[in-house]
């Protein structure tokens, strides 16, 4: 096999999320690293060259890549999230790119759950406003570990540095009360390419990286927990067959730390112990394995697991409660009842669960806690307490943010109306 | 010990299917999946039994047969579901169209596509199914990229693409009322070269269409089609003799072959790498508008 081939093999995977208001050029700035990293084959750039001349439009609308939906194409706007994909020799990106208005929130928050990083848009006519806050405000709470802040539209400020380090200045203003760990600025014109893919000329005050560079080179290895041993069992593979007759695995994905041949074990909620004795994989058997990995785990004594349950290594346990204290970002239209009862999923496991307290909401735009009003509607964010029927194995959502998530779901119409992160 | 994990995209990936797939088992009474014998219904089968090893696969394999078939993709699928001990159930377009069900398209352009449709809807009544799984991937069509894993269906198995559940890290809520069903998507997030690659690290047995292989082709709206009994030829299209390779497999009456000599999975790979149109670019399916996917969905295409 060819070299460059070779290497796809030991690319990483970058998940990364986009935001900005509506007409900041979130779209064409994705169709521009599409189309820069030859990700854009010829006949999807026909079929949009077509609509774009159908609408009369002067420039092929690089948007219409990613609007895929009728809908989206009539309103010219982005109602869901969509999900693109493009690699490069060095790392395999997937993209949501979710809609910025404010009545999408959920679909933001949708996108941001998975994300490794958040590309959050300004358009430097108009510096920051208050979806960047709240878009700012969403990548913190969802913990997003690297967040790039692209300036775009430098083009029509005159590619001029004292309007890019105003924006910066603003953004740092209120930077402190978010959480985040990681920002970077870039000064980008979506529209020519400026600082995408090649450094601009236009910036030649500018000395870091640019959108791509930065995209391929954000280093990744420690986002994930590999710290405490976390796998939920979601199914418990019993062959019954002549030549696996005894064989008991238990299948999940890793969700915490690292898991060894031999590791001394805990499961919960038993809490009886034991040793791992096999890591499988199909017609593998591996010593080690890690978050994010699904295998199977064998265990040395006969206990009895099922699914809901959790293994977990006994230098550090989880929360074990049922009395739990999280974030929510509620998603429909139904607003959310106060002591109403709720379908909870967590991890593997399903159980029901009792509002028990609305502690405040969130003003997104001012980040300051509400204790007044306490009418949690779409899209807003709120302190809540919950009562469980059954214990959750649980980590802070800081501390890990599979462990530490959860969704609620309404008993009546089974949609999911809640995100949640424990605190 | 080295502390530094380091997993490749093709493993993270695959993770992530096996996850939804156990979820599937979990949580529904009666799934299936939906198989073609494809490239990426085979590899959709390869990590099923991958998640349940040494365990069968938990169940059945569901194939809508169109009838316009090329007989490798046939005989492929029926070893492959011997050879490993899974349930097939194949139903028949052709059953359908007898039943009064659907009525056969005319014309040259003539393809059995859209009546699969109603086909799947009534196996996945008759077989009272809650949850049909397919290799669907959000890469292959723009309608395809606004998918989730878990996607609802009504009692008429229609999609809503404007009011679908969000989906949150990897949490998946396949509650549903009576009658409804879940579309379930395991490698949404694969593109056609992270399939191929991953072919060729787990070394995949796939049917040998998909290498070099002499074939008598025409050329419609420019490209190159299989010819068959039931392909009805416009006056002026030639049938002439080419080294070619299938792109993908599907109905022969909407899949166009690449002219191609790659007799391996490298060369496929660097094909792959180099070219510049998608594979459904070459599918006469997708091409009769713009929202031509959406609306088949919609309506409970695959």
């Amino acid at each position: 096999m060819e070299e460059k081939n070779k290497g796809y093999l030991d690319m990483e995977l970058l998940r990364f999320t986009t935001a900005g208001s509506v007409d900041d050029g979130k779209s064409t700035l994705i169709g521009r690293l599409l189309y820069d990293s030859k990700a854009i084959f010829e006949d999807q750039m026909e079929a949009i060259e077509r609509s774009s001349k159908k609408k009369g439009e002067e420039h092929v609308n690089l948007a219409l890549l990613t609007d895929g939906l009728r809908a989206e194409r009539e309103q010219g706007i982005t109602i869901d999230v969509a999900y693109r994909y493009f690699a490069t020799p060095k790392r395999k990106f997937i993209i949501a790119d979710t809609p910025g208005h404010i009545q999408y929130t959920r679909n933001m928050v949708t996108g941001a759950s998975t994300a490794n990083l958040a590309i959050i848009l300004i358009d430097a006519r108009n510096g920051v406003i208050e979806q960047t806050l709240r878009h700012s405000f969403i990548a913190s709470l969802l913990r997003i570990p690297h967040i790039i802040v692209c300036i775009n539209k430098m083009d029509l400020v005159e590619y001029k540095e004292e309007r890019y380090e105003e924006i910066k200045q603003q953004f740092m203003t209120f930077a402190p009360k978010l959480d985040v760990q990681d920002v970077r600025f870039i000064p980008i014109s979506a529209l020519k390419g400026d600082n995408i893919v090649n450094r601009s000329e236009k910036t030649p005050w500018y000395n870091g990286a640019t959108l791509l560079y930065t995209l391929e080179n954000v280093y990744i290895g420690s986002d994930q927990n590999h710290i405490d041993g976390r796998f939920p069992v979601q199914y418990v593979v019993r062959p019954q067959s002549a030549e696996f007759h005894d064989y008991r695995g238990y299948a999940g994905k890793i969700e915490g730390g690292i898991f060894n041949v031999g590791d001394k074990v805990s499961v919960l909620p038993s809490g009886l112990s034991s040793k791992i004795k096999s890591i499988d994989l199909f017609k593998e058997t591996l010593k080690t394995a890690a978050k994010p990995q699904s295998v199977t785990i064998t265990l040395e004594d006969e206990i009895d697991i099922s699914r809901g349950d959790m293994i977990v290594k006994p230098n550090s346990f989880p929360k074990s409660s049922q009395e739990i204290e999280l974030m929510v970002c509620w998603f429909n239209e139904k607003p959310l009842m106060h002591k109403g009862k709720y379908s909870l999923k967590h991890t593997s496991k399903d159980v029901r669960c009792m509002i028990t307290e609305i502690n405040y909401k969130v003003n997104v735009d001012t980040l300051e806690s509400d204790y007044e009003d306490k009418n949690i509607e779409m899209n807003d964010i709120a302190k809540i307490s919950i009562k469980t029927t059954a214990p959750l194995f649980f980590d802070s959502y800081r501390k890990n943010r599979n462990t530490g998530s959860l969704i609620l779901i309404d008993e009546a119409t089974n949609e999911t109306v809640a995100a949640g992160m424990i605190i | 010990m080295n502390n530094k994990i380091v997993i490749n995209h093709l493993r993270e990936l695959e993770s992530e299917s096996i996850h939804v797939i156990r979820e599937v088992a979990a949580q529904f009474e009666t799934p299936a999946l939906l198989f073609s014998g494809g490239k990426d219904s085979i590899v959709m089968f390869h990590l099923a039994r991958k998640a349940f090893y040494p365990a069968k696969v938990p169940f059945p394999l569901l194939h809508i047969d169109t009838g316009h078939n090329f007989e490798e993709t046939i005989s492929f699928r029926d070893r492959l579901a011997k050879e490993t001990g899974t349930e097939l159930i194949v139903k028949y377009v052709q059953d359908t169209i007898d039943k009064g069900r659907a009525v056969e398209e005319t014309g040259v352009n003539a393809s059995r596509n859209l009546l699969q449709t109603i086909t799947l809807l009534d196996a996945i009544e008759d077989l009272k199914l809650d949850a049909a799984m397919g290799g669907g991937r959000r890469d292959e069509e723009k309608a395809r990229a606004k998918e989730r894993f878990f996607s609802h269906r009504d009692d008429f198995g229609q999609w809503d693409p404007k009011n679908q559940r969000p989906e949150l890290w990897t949490l998946y809520n396949g509650k549903k009322k009576m009658g409804e069903h879940f579309r379930i998507f395991p490698i949404s997030n694969w593109t056609e070269m992270d399939v191929w690659q991953y072919i060729y690290m787990e070394n995949i047995d796939i049917p040998s269409l998909y290498f070099t292989h002499k074939r008598k082709v025409f050329k419609r709206d420019g490209a190159w089609m299989a010819t068959a009994s039931f392909m009805k030829l416009k006056e002026d299209e030639v049938v002439v003799e080419k080294d070619v390779r299938c792109r993908t497999i599907g109905d022969i009456t909407n899949t166009g072959v690449t002219l191609s000599k790659a007799n391996k999975l490298e060369d496929i790979i660097a094909e792959v790498a180099a070219t510049r149109t998608t594979e459904r670019g070459d599918r006469a399916d997708d091409k009769r508008s713009e929202a031509a996917m959406e609306d088949r969905k919609k309506e409970g295409y695959f």
